[in-house]
């Protein structure tokens, strides 16, 4: 996993890709370009958001970066390590609930513990824990169905958490909620990103979404997904998303993103071949 | 829903704390609440039955079912007492042996009920242990595929009547051919139906293992075991009722006591009404053992939402 020659990177960077290219079927007929030559550097403790058109590949740089993929081309460094297998350190959130369903909360948080045979007195100690800074300490002996999608990813948040993870992969993961929740939950994300430390690495189609959370925005273009452009977001924190200038930011992103739309809908109608 | 609705489970311990436990009220209370949960679908069951049996009387009153041919329930369910002793199928050929003797016919019939449940279970036992253990194999090592899965697919089109004449050159006569031919005929679609069913695990629960740092075995033994769970046990059931059907055409091999020896021996002697009282007899049984089934599939799949109250919502 751990691959031990030296990093030809910094190894301070928390997650370094060179040149990284994703086909997916590569070799045959429904060999489609996912991802071409992505360059990206993103600094410990940093808050960065994928934004991009559906289909544009940003979740799929983000399964490379968390190691469920391996890249067709190019390499993905996590501080001294190269990027070949999944591993704790990087934990993945998914837009859908992917909590174990037959096993309760707290078994839910701990199951990285488990799985290395951590004592179950120890692991309710670090479920109780981690649920205490999602605000959930009380759902510790429920069941996944009995509880609300918002407080579903807010469990799924503490799993990924209680591994103590130096790098937050998140893939929509407030898609599926409703509008007041998912604003609830991005203020939570926020408080949790600052305690943990870690870097985030958040994937969103919302414009809103990666202005009220960004550092920085790596904008996608259409198929096959490049890095457009890299805009910093130097709005202060706490975010005022009614303030000018935030408005103007998104209306910034708005354009960036309207170019590549446009694409992407002829290209799915069938107006232009795929680049 | 907002959270604090979802977090908040006062209406439930409110209505578990009205009564004390333990009291005679509980015990009325709860099986009143038991009887209002399922008597309406007793009470359809009974009507569905009942229509099906009132269909067939009335066939019968107006002549167009010949008692000869069709007996009408209230005929092969009424000749019971006097069909019972052909069900003493293990002594009534035994030469020199007084026919009075042996199991009286009430006992013959219980006999012969628990000798072909047994063998269905036991059959479904061993059919389905291996089944899980061949179909995880298959997915867990890839050589393994390679060498098996084409021959299971080849072989799980084989009726199970071409197996019959295997069974007794292998096992003879006796309960080992007669589980063998529940087990050959179940095996192959079992394992299908397991490969199938490993395929179908969400792929982000086994990603989500994956991050953690779960080896492939954990994966297998604490993702995808249980969550192939719920659709096994619905394999198990359908494959009940195929147990269920073998056993009848393997009991026809000299096994002793057996419900498929009875209806050889009602075809033979051409006794429809004996015919019938089995097919009834059979349709009890299995619809009892799909019922224990559900039961088990309730207590041990807690998880698995019930999804027919929207499908009656359309």
């Amino acid at each position: 996993m751990a691959s031990e020659t030296p990093t030809p990177y910094s190894s301070k960077d928390s997650v370094v890709c060179r040149n990284v290219s994703k086909v997916w079927a590569a070799g045959t007929r429904r060999a489609h370009e996912a991802l071409r030559d992505i360059d990206l550097d993103i600094s410990p403790g940093e808050f960065v958001v994928f934004l991009g058109p559906s289909g544009c590949g940003k979740s799929t740089l983000l399964y490379l970066i968390a190691g469920l993929e391996p890249a067709t081309a190019g390499e993905i460094w996590s501080f001294r390590d190269r990027v070949e297998t999944p591993s704790p350190e990087r934990s993945l959130i998914f837009q859908e609930t992917s909590l174990f369903p037959w096993l309760n909360v707290w078994q839910n948080v701990t199951f990285g513990h488990a799985i290395r045979g951590v004592p179950e007195a120890e692991r309710k100690a670090i479920a109780a824990d981690a649920l205490q800074r999602v605000g959930l300490a009380e759902a510790i002996n429920k069941r996944p169905d009995e509880l609300s999608g918002g407080m579903r990813q807010r469990v799924a948040v503490a799993r990924a958490l209680s591994m103590r993870p130096k790098v937050l992969l998140m893939d929509e993961p407030f898609a599926a909620l409703d509008v007041q929740t998912r604003q609830k939950m991005q203020d939570f994300l926020l408080d949790v990103w600052r305690d943990s430390g870690a870097s985030v690495l958040f994937v969103t189609h919302s414009i809103d979404e990666a202005v009220a959370l960004s550092d920085r925005i790596v904008v996608f273009t259409a198929r096959p997904g490049r890095i457009k452009t890299i805009v910093t977001n130097t709005l202060p924190r706490p975010r005022n998303l009614f303030s000018r200038e935030s408005e103007a930011l998104r209306i910034h992103l708005t354009d960036l993103l309207r170019d590549e739309v446009d694409r992407a809908f002829a290209e799915q109608e069938g107006l232009v071949p795929a680049a | 829903m907002t959270d604090a609705a979802i977090a908040n489970p006062a209406p439930a311990a409110a209505k578990a704390s009205a009564v004390p436990p333990g009291t005679a009220e509980t015990w009325s209370t709860r099986l009143k609440e038991k009887l209002a949960e399922s008597g309406p679908r007793i009470g359809w069951t009974l009507v569905s039955v009942g229509l099906f049996a009132g269909i067939w009387e009335l066939l019968w009153a107006v002549g167009l079912a010949d008692p000869k041919l069709l007996p009408p329930p209230h005929v092969f369910l009424g000749a019971f007492a006097d069909q019972a002793k052909f069900f003493n199928t293990a002594t009534r050929w035994s030469i020199g042996l007084n026919p009075a003797d042996g199991p009286t016919p009430r006992q013959a019939l219980l006999i012969t009920v628990g000798a072909t449940m047994g063998r269905v279970f036991s059959g479904l036992l061993i059919a389905s242990v291996l089944a899980v253990a061949v179909g995880v194999l298959i997915r867990y090592f890839h050589l393994f595929e390679k060498l098996t899965l084409p021959t299971i697919t080849l072989l799980s089109p084989v009726s199970p009547i071409a197996w019959l004449p295997v069974a007794i050159f292998i096992f003879g006569i006796g309960n080992a051919p007669a589980i063998f031919m529940v087990v050959i005929a179940l095996f192959f679609h079992m394992v299908l139906g397991t490969v199938a069913q490993i395929d179908g695990v969400n792929r982000n629960l086994i990603n989500v293992a994956r991050t953690m740092g779960a080896t492939k075995r954990q994966i297998y033994l604490r993702v995808i075991v249980p969550a192939i769970l719920p659709g096994l046990l619905m394999v198990l059931r359908l494959n009940m009722f195929g147990a269920w059907m073998v056993v009848l055409i393997a009991e026809t091999t000299g096994v002793g006591y057996g419900l498929g020896q009875v209806i050889m021996l009602a075809r033979n002697t051409f006794n429809p009404s004996l015919v019938f009282f089995c097919i009834a007899l059979i349709g009890f049984l299995g619809f009892a053992s799909d019922w224990v089934l559900r039961m088990i599939q309730k207590r041990i799949l807690y998880w698995v939402p019930e999804t027919t109250g929207v499908l009656r919502g359309l």
